[in-house]
């Protein structure tokens, strides 16, 4: 069996010494391949890899056996079998997912990223997109631009490359027609002015017989350009990360001993060097950098790409999932963003749902809060809907349970890219591009304060909590909250009361008791409730909050341990006949609509930090065992 | 006794090549994701070039730090002697903890690679014993020293491989991956199989050693040594337990390995390159792969992925 090469074909590679230079010193280029089936991907890989002489003996004869029994190409060895490694992809002559290849030649190294160009795939598309500087995009020069060209040059675009090689494939099937190649390439071009890339550069070429690949086709004299190969070997993708601002995402707190604290991470754009201010980008705070630590020696300058440790000139509180900045040119701090979401599992997502979100280090419980339209990849028209499914990509509102620092993708591949994740089956589900920071949190950064809460706590003398009651209308919440703050005031320490009527009549006054309105009414709550706790004081919280996502948001805002919450388990028929309002009696005779236990639900707390069941020493014993608890846990002496 | 680990030294340390700086800052990366993310994970160490370069990625990574956490290797009492020599060693010179497991069931079965097949041999005192150890120690993510281009189904494995209660690898239900957004989350029970080295290949590995000065087993070298040939193979008999064919002769020949694994399944090349360059040099003229010499890759169709399925690395 043999490999068929074109006719007349000229130099060949890579000599022992050129590669020995290739990959050193060359940037290498991460480029994926794109095509439909039968476009003849896989083929044109192979014969990258056959040609480049990156395929070894033993391996050429395991091609051999493997072309007998799965080929296509009859008497000749079927390329794309280098390239198909899972076992249901050589039995079904098809690719599924994304497979990494590497080769080089004298002038570059070369990772290409061959992905699946099915429908059905679009996410394994887009994995491979991700990583990639360029792509070459297959057209079979019998069928010219599809409806597949379209929906993976868009990807491509989405995914932020730049850089696109057409190539015309199956040229000899047209017998090298030149007018052909001409139509596709002015067919194709028409089509992607909308998506912006910087270059497109097409080639008629033949994977199955070489021609234009690597070696120049004398069949297709006609054609002067470069052959694939020449094309990307000259492709400039420099990224100009390093002219970017700085952004560095603390990935690990180095702490080997009480006299270093360095913070581990790799610098995602620009350029940082010793004595450089830097700021953490969400909480303001600001240092200079001290030394940049490498394992070989300290280092004069980090630049984008490089993993390195530094150390700052003060104590300054960072954690992993920080971002280092220049403090004049900082990344957004939002809680809100506009971003484009590509869905990756069958359970559609559900907008109002609490995702997983991570970006560069970090990770934050996340919502999508509108949908605004999905994209027909096909046509790339925009369609109003209502969730989004597998492989459909969307134009989304997110909200995150807390400000994050990002950047457009547009701008910053590294900060601008975030993925979603199940919160119960951990699976990754969605990958989102961020276009643009949404209103109130935009370009506020937050001015960071002298004093703050550690301070606060030395001075107040106890530890600030939220002690969140929470159960049914009449349970008693109230009542022993008011106990527990005597109590606590009496020992000196800072309290404050917000209870659901009081604060219904001022800052939530504009809510109902719909579904929506109670999160809301508990959104707020808990944003104030961290003011306190930040100012160090113990606030007492005293809401039927009936739904368990919501007092777990309110959990989330504020530190571990600061969060006690207090299930109020008096049995509904107790509730209804104290009925200290004579509210039961109003929503039985249906006076009062979206009455919790009555014509709306109550979802009891799955772990609350204390049960409360009804003593027959009265409330008093209640508040005794929460101040109890208080101790125990070390909030209060 | 020599201290083998110092052999590797023989050309001066030189600035790294761009390309090679990135696939070390990309490693230490991930070894670094890991070590934030994790509760108990663990460093396979298989003695080999690639385990060699994986573990001084992580010294790097940490310093001045060390690596929180601890090397295992599998043994299977048929490793090359000087393999084990020079395991030790690195680990008393690095300071780093090196657990070691050997699978006691199979060895009181008695299976070896030479009555018992390299089939079982590998399933039992490689692929079960892993798992065992994994158990063992509740570790929840554990680093492997592959490379996405030694094998098919390698090149289709994710960085960060998830691996569902009981080890179990599902090639057509990975977790998509993207960019360097590593979905680090687990359950009870899953596992999750790191490579830090995917992204590099046989070359990058000779020639990163070669400009960080990190020390081989000097099998990897050439040496007269001692060898039969057996199916067109050069098989190194490294103690008296692989028995002569009949007709099978000893004979002293000038070879090295390619890659290092249990001796009566690993076979040696004629070779005169005894240093790095010469390794370097002779590998670009090679027409043979990597694992050409690995006996246990060919036993069937498909066979790596099958393996790994199983839960072998």
């Amino acid at each position: 069996m043999h490999a068929p090469r074109p006719q007349g074909a000229q130099s060949g590679l890579a000599g022992a010494d050129a590669a020995l230079e290739s990959g050193a010193g060359k940037a290498l280029l991460r480029f994926l391949t794109c095509g439909s089936v039968d476009d003849g991907k896989s083929t044109l890989i192979g014969r990258l890899l056959y040609d480049t002489q990156l395929i070894h003996e033993d391996q050429l004869s395991a091609l051999e056996r493997d072309s007998r029994r799965h080929g296509t190409t009859g008497e000749e060895l079927d390329l794309a079998l280098l390239v198909d490694g899972l076992q249901a992809e050589r039995e079904q002559g098809i690719t599924i997912d994304v497979a990494y290849r590497f080769f080089a030649t004298p002038r570059r190294a070369f990772i290409v990223a061959d992905t699946p160009g099915h429908e059905q795939y679009t996410r394994n598309m887009a994995t491979g997109a991700s990583n990639c500087q360029a792509a070459v995009i297959l057209i079979d020069a019998r069928k010219g631009v599809l409806t597949q060209t379209r929906r993976h040059s868009y990807i491509c675009a989405l995914l932020g490359i730049k850089h696109v090689v057409l190539a015309v494939n199956k040229i000899d099937l047209v017998e090298f027609s030149a007018a052909r190649f001409q139509q596709i390439v002015a067919d194709y071009l028409g089509f992607a002015a909308a998506l912006k890339f910087t270059s497109i550069a097409s080639i008629p070429l033949s994977a199955r017989y070489g021609d234009n690949v690597v070696h120049r086709s004398q069949r297709i004299g006609w054609y002067e350009g470069p052959t694939l190969i020449e094309q990307l070997e000259r492709l400039d993708v420099l990224e100009g990360l390093e002219e970017k601002p700085l952004r560095f995402p603390v990935q690990w707190v180095n702490r080997p001993n009480a006299d270093f604290r360095g913070f581990s991470g790799t610098v995602a754009s620009g350029v940082v060097r010793p004595g450089d201010p830097v700021v953490v980008a969400v909480s303001g705070r600001e240092s200079k950098v001290q030394r940049i630590v490498s394992a070989d020696g300290d280092l004069p300058e980090a630049r984008a790409g490089d993993a390195v440790t530094l150390t700052l000139a003060d104590e300054v509180d960072i954690a992993r999932g920080d971002v280092l900045a220049h403090a004049h040119a900082r990344p957004e701090v939002v809680d809100q963003f506009a971003a484009q979401v590509l869905w990756m599992v069958e359970e559609p997502m559900l907008p109002g749902r609490s995702y997983l979100l991570r970006i560069g280090t970090r990770y934050v419980p996340a919502r999508v809060t509108s949908l605004k339209h999905k994209v027909d990849v096909n046509t790339l028209e925009h369609i109003a809907a209502k969730t989004l499914g597998l492989n459909e990509i969307g134009f989304c509102n997110l909200v995150t349970a807390s400000p994050v620092a990002l950047d457009a993708y547009e701008e910053n591949r590294a900060t601008g890219a975030f993925v979603l994740i199940d919160r119960f089956t951990n699976a990754t589900v969605g990958a989102g591009m961020i276009s643009f920071g949404l209103r109130r949190a935009t370009n506020i950064h937050r001015q960071a304060l002298l004093i703050d809460k550690s301070a606060r706590v030395r001075l107040n003398g106890h530890r600030p909590a939220v002690l969140w009651f929470t159960g049914l209308s009449g349970s008693g919440k109230s009542t022993i909250a008011n106990i527990v703050e005597r109590e606590l005031h009496a020992q000196g320490a800072h309290t404050y009361m917000l209870d659901g009527d009081n604060v219904r009549q001022g800052l939530n006054r504009d809510l109902g008791f719909t579904d929506a309105d109670r999160v809301e009414n508990i959104r707020r709550v808990g944003e104030v409730a961290k003011l306190f706790v930040d100012a160090g004081v113990i606030v007492l919280c005293s809401f039927i909050s009936p739904f368990r996502a919501e007092r777990n948001m309110v959990r989330e805002l504020v530190d571990a341990g600061e969060f006690i919450e207090i299930f109020v388990d008096t049995p509904l028929e107790e509730c209804r006949r104290r009925d200290p309002k004579g509210l039961y009696a109003r929503a039985l005779a249906g006076k009062i609509r979206n009455f919790t236990g009555i014509d709306s639900p109550y979802e009891p707390p799955e772990n609350p930090e204390l049960v409360l069941v009804p003593s027959p020493l009265g409330a008093e014993e209640q508040a005794r065992r929460v101040l109890e608890q208080l101790k125990v846990r070390r909030i209060i002496v | 006794m020599n201290d083998t680990t110092a052999s590797a030294r023989d050309t001066r340390r030189a600035p790294l090549s761009p390309h090679l700086r990135r696939l070390e800052s990309e490693s230490i990366g991930i070894i670094r994701e890991v070590a934030a993310e994790f509760r108990n994970p663990v460093m396979l160490y298989s003695i080999g070039k690639d385990s060699g370069v994986m573990l001084h990625l992580a010294l790097k990574a940490f310093y001045p730090g060390k690596p929180p956490f601890p090397l295992l290797h599998i043994d299977t009492t048929w490793k090359f002697r000087e393999m084990i020599r020079f395991r030790d060693q690195i680990a008393a010179r690095y300071g780093v903890q090196l657990l070691v497991h050997t699978n006691p069931e199979g060895l009181a079965r008695g299976i070896n690679p030479i009555s018992s097949g390299s089939k079982l041999h590998t399933q039992v005192m490689k692929t079960e014993a892993l798992k065992q150890a994994l158990d063992k120690w509740q570790f929840d993510a554990a680093f492997g020293g592959a490379r996405r281009d030694e094998e098919q189904s390698r090149a289709k494995e994710r960085i960060f491989s998830f691996r569902s209660p009981g080890h179990v690898w599902d090639p057509r239900n990975q977790r998509p991956e993207l960019w360097n957004l590593y979905n680090t989350r687990i359950n009870a029970g899953e596992t999750i199989r790191v490579f830090p080295l995917s992204n590099w290949t046989e070359l990058d590995v000779w020639q990163y050693t070669r400009a960080e000065g990190i020390p081989v087993v000097p099998l990897y070298f050439a040496a007269p040594r001692p060898v039969i040939e057996r199916d067109g193979q050069l098989i190194m008999r490294d103690d008296e337990r692989m028995p002569l064919k009949p007709g099978e002769r000893e004979q002293v020949r000038m070879v090295r390995f390619r890659s290092l694994g249990c001796y009566p399944l690993t076979a040696a090349i004629d070779s005169r390159a005894t240093t790095l360059d010469a390794i370097i040099e002779e590998m670009l003229l090679m027409r043979t792969s990597e694992r050409s010499g690995r006996l246990i890759d060919v036993d069937e169709a498909a066979s790596m992925e099958k393996k790994k399925r199983d839960g072998y690395f």
